[in-house]
Formats: structure tokens, C-alpha cells, sequence
């Protein structure tokens, strides 16, 4: 071992292994250059592109594989598309099938070696080499280049000969554009394994520390309704990797699930149940679950959505701008005619892709999604404020006002900082318009961003990574989207005669201080209607195994009536109102058998201290976990339980591993 | 006779097609190279370095000469590198690349291959813009302040970063100790 590591890195860095694919890239950098320099030459010949054969083929494979993933493969492959082709095999099955792209016949399996040997000197097992990696990648389809023999002139000067084509400029142009000019192989869509990466950034704390009751009696915070983290933490798994512990933020894993909760009564905006349990993961210690519950308003209410799509360059790919125009395609099936939808992207610069068009005339709509492309750069701070023009210039009192920002997180925010984003949102939010986010793909993914934009903007942030998933924010739950209740904080004072300590499970990201609480200046979470909210503490009885050692000098007092286990106070503003209204409910100090619904959420809570590696579990494991959620599954009609109880078995798995 | 990089790309430029043959011809070579060095993975670096030819013939007509047409090569790469990583890099991924590679040549040279995969796995350990510094300082051999010129940051940060990354190899050495 060298002794200084700058060396090691110099000594490693110094043996270069030799090119292979030089020829090939040049030829590639010359038709890019023949393109750039003929497209501004008058009665030049146009260079080679993808001929209508393509598209016939195009067709072909469309209605032969399913849509989703198909589009996503050719979409990624628009950017080469300057490249012309001469095989295209596709996967279907997981069978390779290939196609010659100028007969547009296929290929049997037997005659692949002859008719591509002569083309690229490709081996067998080079082939099934090609062959195997696109499978274990899944990848869709490859293209491979046709013969070099009848590329026509071309450039080749790896041997150091250099051919000269031409000496002026007119003349090269003449010599271009050879009828199917060589390309080296490349993959026409990558589905990138997604596991978690360096670059996605995430927004979250430390876990919330235990507090002793006699110096810290109140706990504030605002609600958080976001579900973001679950979907990060499923994908995580599904690709064999357990989530980073700072992606998992407990609250939303909880908060996920729909639970049957009592509903509100009276009119009134919602209903808040407390209850008292004993804590699964250790003795003595019990759990204060307090469910909320969302009323669903009588008649449905109109949608006005204003949507803001990203579709700058990394959009591309089948996690994103397929998935999202997949996903805007069932909100429309499911909207009804007087709902509006606006369009707005931002690539480069902001446009107004579609001003706001009612839902009867769906086919302007869908003309106007099928137009979406990705490509450019982003200019996110435009258009947030050009989506936030026209969802105000189209405002409906009857209606629920939000401008939905689909994006995978690579926000370019242009000249402004974050702050001056958030500013931005903040004044637009006056207007009674909402935010909502939607994250796509991963890899860059600005979670971080994602949740300051949408607690900025009084909204939710959902991320998409499954068309069942956009079914369940968009669809589903999309009363969800409008809102009943602002800024709800919740407030819980516990009783030192009752309870010795406590902490919140999760919301670490949503703490407010005792004095934010009557503070109606203070921003902080928005209910919609239907929406369940659930927060859960872990407290320690008196008498019961403390975890913080008393005082010498400061004894805690015990002393009084241990009837209440503490009070819960709750805040909140009925949209358009700036005065919050009060609701308490004294906590009983009772410890009760939890139903079905108050296990799941506990478990859920559990998984996510799981994931997060808590301290507080004990010997309280995986199994425990899985045994717990798959105890109360309920009658999970959208099977939503059952696929977490899946994660669990997964994850725990992966920890084995 | 050679004529200069400057002379040539601004030939191009002017859509002198020879003189941009030329010019991929000298120059591919070294954008493999720091490709290479910038990823690791002999597969990436033919990706990346097929990608960064294609934007050449674009943009040469954007070349100016008012900078070194090789600092303008380098920002160039930095750049395609990093939408390439943007748009598909991940750790497994360049790791079942490696793989391929390692297998493919683990005939032609054993020792090579055993600094390469130190050098994946030192790559690895560093943040991509210090992988991007050290592989101008280390690799090229660009002073400091050449590399802040292609970086557009200033030398000081340079400078900074190489103290950082020295650190974090060390630190990798260590470990490495361990094992």
C-alpha cells in the first residue's frame, strides 16, 4: 500500500484502459455535426433521422406491449432519435424478440448470428452477453446498429490515417447522409434500479428525545398529512434496499392508511378520538393514540386544478413524465364535466400548455397531455408563478382552488433562493389557492424541497411511484384535495400526576413551540376533507420505568388527580377565516384493548421506528411488527395493509441479509 | 504540421468538417481518459464519451476561443457527466457496469483490474464535485487553478477540496488497515 493516498489515487488514475468504441463515436460526433451545420445550409441534404419505417414499427410494438411501458421506452429514446437504427429487439415476457427495422421483419432466434455477425462482428455470446444484461436491468428494447458496409463514406481515422472527405464545406454536405448510417449499440430506456442515492435529499430531524412531564408538560405540534415517506420507503424495499433512516419520517408512514375512525357529527369540521393503551414494545409504558378524522362534505365539490408540470430533461424515463401523464389520464376519467384543469410546464421557460379547460371537453385535455414531452432545462420559480396567475384568474369560490406541482425534484428555482420561493407561496397563498406536490422518480429527488414548497403552500406532498399509487392520491382520496380545515395544531398537556415522561412518535419535521399554539400567525398543517390524521406518544406512568432519573434538589411532584392522563388541546381556522377556533378533549386515564384500526397505526408507528433504528423498542422486532399489522389488517379494501405487512416481511429480510 | 487546438475548433466552428474530424480524432482519447477517471467504469466512460462527441459537433460552433478549447473540452464532459449521472447513475448500477468490466478484463491485465476496483470503490467514497476536482488535479494534472477554471470555482476552493479529499483517502486507507 502507498503510503500517501493522493498517490495511490494518481497511480490508479494513470492506467486508463483503451477505448473501444472510438470509431463509432466519432462517426456519431460527425452526424451531429453534418446535422447542426445542414440544418442552417441551404439545399443541403437532410441527415439521416428516423424514417417512417420507425414509426410503423413504432406502432407495431405499441400494440403489442403494454402502453405504459412502452411509451416510457421510446420516450427515452426521442433523444437519440437522430441515430437511425438498424435492429430493434423487444422484451416481451422477459423473451427477446427481434426485428429488422428496415424490413420490419422479424428475426428468428436461429438466424440472429448470421444476420448480425456481418453487421457489428457480433459473437453469440456476445449477444446473449447483451442479452442477459438488458433482462437483469429491465430494460425494454435495444437497438443495435446495422451493417457497416453499407454506411457509406465515413470517418475512421483510429489507425491515425485521416480520410479527407472534402475540402469545402458545400462538398462535405454532398458526401453526407449515407442511408443508414452506422450507430453503435445503445439501450433504449434504462429503468434505473431504484435504490436510494446520494443525491435525493430528504427532510427530516433527529427523533424526537424522551420528556420529563415536570420540566416539559406541553407538546405542540402541527399536523402533518403528507405520505410521501411511505411511498420512498416501498420503493426503497421493493429495489432491496432499506430506506436511509433520514427518509423515514414515522408520522407519514402512519398517515398513509385510511383508518375507520369515528366520524364527525353535528356538522362539525371533524372528530378527534383519544385512546390509551398498553405499549407493545415495552413494559410498563403505555401508548396515547389520538385519532382525527375529516368530514366528507355532503355534495361533492367542484375541482379547479391548475397543474404545473416539469418537464425539463430529467423527467425523462418511465418513473416519470409516462407515469405522471398516466396519472393525469385516470384523474380525468374520474373528474366530472364541470371540473377544470389547467396545464402549465416549465422547461427552459414557462408556458401555458392548456388555460383552463373544463372537463367536458376532454379530448382538448388529452390533446394537451399528449403533447407533453420532456427536454430543456428547468424554470421552476416562473412557473410556479405562472401557474399561481392562472389558477387565480380562473377562480372558483365553489370550487377547490389548487395548483399541483408535478416535478422529480431537480426544481431549478433560477435566480431566487429557496427563501425567496417561499415568499413567493406564501403571498399566492392568501389567495385561497393551494399547493399540492407530487414527486416523480427518484435519483434526484428533492424531498427536502418537495415539503418546504407544500407546507409552504398549505398543501400535501404525495410522491408517485406506481400508477396504483397516483389511483390512491388522486382518485381515491382525492376528496382529500380539498380542504376543510388550516392550520391545525395540536396541543397536549400532560398530567404529572399521571405521567412521568413521553415523546411523539414522529413529527419530528412539524414541532412548534407552546407559544405557536394560540398564535394564529403561525403556519402549519391543512386537514382535507375525509383526511384521518393520527399522532401517537409513548409516555412512562408514574410508578412506572423511568427512563430519566429524578432531581436531587427539584423533586418532581406526583401529588393530585391522576383521573386525566392529560389534555388535548386542538386549533385550527375554517378555510377563510384568520381567527383559529379551540377544541379540547380530555385524555382518560385508561388503559383500553385498542381495535383494529388503533394496532394498525401502532404497528405502522413500529415499523417506522424500525427503519429508523429506534432505541425505545427493546427486543421488539421485525416479526413482532409483522405479527401486530397483519393482526389488524381490517377489512383493507384497497389491500393498501396488506402490502405493508409485505414491506415488513421484506425488510426484514433485507436486514438478514 | 500541428495545428493548435484553438486554430482547429475554430475551423469547425465555421463548419470546416476536416477540421472537426481532426479534432474528435485527437481528442477522444483524452475525454475517454477523463471520463474514465470521473466514473471509474470503462462502460461509462464509452457512454459518456460517445455523448460528449454528439454534443461537440452541436456546440462547436459556440466555441469562442477566448478560453483554452481544452478547459472548454473539460467543462463540457463535467457537464454531460452530470446529466448522465442525473439521468442514470446509480451506485448498483455502476457497480453491475463494473462488474461486466472487471469480467471482460480480467484476462488482459489482473494487477490493472485490482486498482481499478480500489479506484471504483475510492471514487465512490468521495462527493461527486470532489470526484470531478480530483479527477482534474489528480488525474489530468491541471494546477489548481486551471481545475477552478474548467470547475468555474475559485482556486481556494480547489484547494480546500484537495485537502478534503486527501483526507477522506486517508480515512479509506484506514479502514482498509482494518479489514
Amino acid at each position: 500500500m502507498t503510503d500517501d493516498p493522493l498517490k495511490r489515487l494518481e497511480d490508479a488514475m494513470a492506467a486508463p484502459p483503451s477505448p473501444r468504441r472510438k470509431s463509432a463515436a466519432a462517426e456519431a460526433a460527425m452526424r451531429a455535426f453534418d446535422e447542426e451545420f445542414s440544418e442552417t445550409t441551404q439545399g443541403s441534404t437532410d441527415a439521416p433521422r428516423p424514417t417512417s419505417q420507425t414509426t410503423k414499427l413504432r406502432s407495431w410494438i405499441m400494440t403489442t406491449l403494454s402502453p405504459t411501458r412502452l411509451r416510457g421506452a421510446l420516450l427515452g429514446g426521442a433523444s437519440v432519435a437522430a441515430l437511425s437504427l438498424g435492429l430493434f429487439v423487444v422484451f416481451q415476457a422477459n423473451e427477446p424478440h427481434y426485428f429488422n427495422l428496415y424490413s420490419e421483419e422479424k428475426i428468428a432466434p436461429q438466424n440472429l448470428q448470421a444476420e448480425l455477425a456481418p453487421a457489428q462482428g457480433l459473437t453469440a455470446a456476445q449477444i446473449e452477453r447483451a442479452e442477459n444484461a438488458l433482462r437483469s436491468k429491465n430494460v425494454t428494447a435495444l437497438r443495435v446498429p446495422p451493417k457497416t458496409a453499407d454506411a457509406g463514406p465515413m470517418v475512421r481515422m483510429s489507425d491515425g490515417s485521416l480520410v479527407k472527405l472534402s475540402e469545402s464545406r458545400n462538398a462535405s454536405n454532398e458526401a453526407i447522409a449515407p442511408p443508414a448510417a452506422p450507430a453503435t449499440s445503445f439501450l433504449v430506456d434504462r429503468e434505473i434500479a431504484q435504490k436510494p442515492e446520494a443525491r435525493d435529499r430528504y427532510a427530516n430531524a433527529d427523533a424526537n428525545p424522551v420528556k420529563l412531564v415536570s420540566e416539559a408538560p406541553v407538546s405542540t405540534f402541527s399536523i402533518d398529512v403528507d405520505t410521501a415517506a411511505m411511498s420512498i420507503v416501498r420503493q426503497s424495499i421493493m429495489a432491496g434496499a432499506l430506506p436511509p433512516a433520514e427518509a423515514v419520517r414515522t408520522e407519514e408512514l402512519i398517515n398513509y392508511f385510511p383508518y375507520d375512525y369515528p366520524a364527525p357529527t353535528d356538522g362539525a369540521p371533524f372528530r378527534t378520538t383519544a385512546t390509551v393503551m398498553d405499549a407493545p414494545w415495552a413494559e410498563g409504558r403505555k401508548l396515547v393514540h389520538i385519532g382525527i378524522r375529516g368530514a366528507l362534505p355532503d355534495a361533492p365539490v367542484r375541482s379547479n386544478f391548475t397543474f404545473l408540470i416539469d418537464t425539463s430533461g430529467s423527467m425523462q424515463g418511465q418513473q416519470r413524465l409516462p407515469l405522471l401523464i398516466a396519472s393525469l389520464r385516470l384523474l380525468l376519467n374520474d373528474l366530472g364535466p364541470e371540473d377544470s384543469i389547467a396545464i402549465v410546464t416549465y422547461a427552459g421557460s414557462a408556458g401555458t400548455v392548456l388555460e383552463p379547460t373544463k372537463v367536458a371537453d376532454k379530448s382538448k385535455i388529452l390533446n394537451a397531455l399528449d403533447r407533453l414531452a420532456a427536454g430543456g432545462g428547468t424554470a421552476g420559480a416562473a412557473g410556479i408563478a405562472e401557474a399561481y396567475r392562472l389558477a387565480t384568474n380562473s377562480f372558483d369560490e365553489d370550487a377547490t382552488n389548487r395548483v399541483i406541482l408535478a416535478t422529480d425534484g431537480d426544481f431549478n428555482i433560477g435566480a431566487s433562493s429557496s427563501a425567496a420561493l417561499e415568499k413567493l407561496i406564501t403571498d399566492r397563498r392568501e389567495s385561497g389557492v393551494y399547493l399540492s406536490v407530487l414527486g416523480f422518480g427518484r435519483g434526484n429527488l428533492n424531498d427536502e424541497l418537495m415539503q418546504t414548497l407544500a407546507q409552504t403552500g398549505n398543501g400535501q406532498a404525495a410522491y408517485i411511484d406506481t400508477l396504483a399509487e397516483a389511483r390512491k392520491v388522486l382518485v381515491e382520496e382525492r376528496s382529500a384535495l380539498h380542504p376543510i380545515a388550516n392550520d391545525v395544531k395540536i396541543q397536549v398537556e400532560f398530567n404529572p400526576a399521571a405521567v412521568k415522561d413521553y415523546r411523539l412518535i414522529g413529527y419530528e419535521t412539524r414541532a412548534l413551540n407552546r407559544e405557536d399554539f394560540n398564535n394564529d400567525k403561525v403556519d402549519a398543517g391543512e386537514i382535507g376533507a375525509g383526511h384521518r390524521v393520527t399522532a401517537i406518544y409513548e409516555v412512562t406512568p408514574v410508578g412506572g420505568p423511568a427512563r430519566i432519573d429524578d432531581l436531587r434538589y427539584q423533586p418532581a411532584t406526583t401529588e393530585g388527580d391522576a383521573a386525566e392522563l392529560g389534555f388535548l388541546r386542538l386549533r385550527y381556522k375554517s378555510p377563510g377565516a384568520s381567527e383559529s377556533q379551540l377544541i379540547e378533549t380530555p385524555i382518560a386515564n385508561e388503559t383500553a384493548s385498542p381495535d383494529v384500526e388503533t394496532r394498525f397505526a401502532v404497528a405502522m408507528a413500529g415499523f417506522g421506528e424500525l427503519l429508523r433504528g429506534s432505541q425505545h423498542l427493546g427486543a421488539w422486532d421485525w416479526d413482532n411488527a409483522i405479527q401486530l399489522a397483519n393482526g389488524a389488517k381490517g377489512e383493507d379494501r384497497f389491500g393498501y395493509r396488506a402490502e405493508a405487512v409485505e414491506l415488513m416481511r421484506l425488510a426484514d429480510a433485507i436486514e438478514q441479509d | 504540421m500541428e495545428t493548435d487546438d484553438n486554430a482547429l475548433a475554430m475551423a469547425a466552428g465555421d463548419g470546416d468538417r476536416v477540421a472537426f474530424a481532426a479534432l474528435i480524432d485527437r481528442h477522444y482519447d483524452r475525454i475517454f481518459r477523463f471520463a474514465w477517471r470521473l466514473t471509474g467504469a470503462a462502460d461509462q466512460a464509452e457512454d459518456l464519451t460517445q455523448d460528449v462527441s454528439i454534443l461537440l459537433g452541436r456546440r462547436i460552433r459556440q466555441f469562442r476561443g477566448d478560453a483554452k478549447f481544452t478547459t472548454w473540452l473539460y467543462q463540457i464532459t463535467l457537464n454531460a457527466a452530470r446529466d448522465a449521472g442525473r439521468r442514470n447513475a446509480t451506485r448498483g448500477k455502476a457497480m453491475d457496469r463494473y462488474a461486466e468490466d472487471l469480467d471482460r478484463s480480467m484476462a488482459e491485465d489482473r494487477e490493472r483490474v485490482a486498482g481499478a476496483e480500489w479506484l471504483q470503490s475510492a471514487l465512490g467514497t468521495l462527493r461527486d464535485d470532489w470526484r470531478e476536482t480530483a479527477a482534474l488535479v489528480v488525474g489530468e494534472g491541471l494546477t489548481q487553478a486551471e481545475a477552478g477554471e474548467a470547475l468555474g470555482i475559485s482556486e481556494g476552493t480547489v484547494a480546500w477540496r484537495m485537502t478534503e479529499i486527501r483526507k477522506a483517502l486517508t480515512a479509506l486507507a484506514e479502514a482498509e488497515a482494518r479489514i
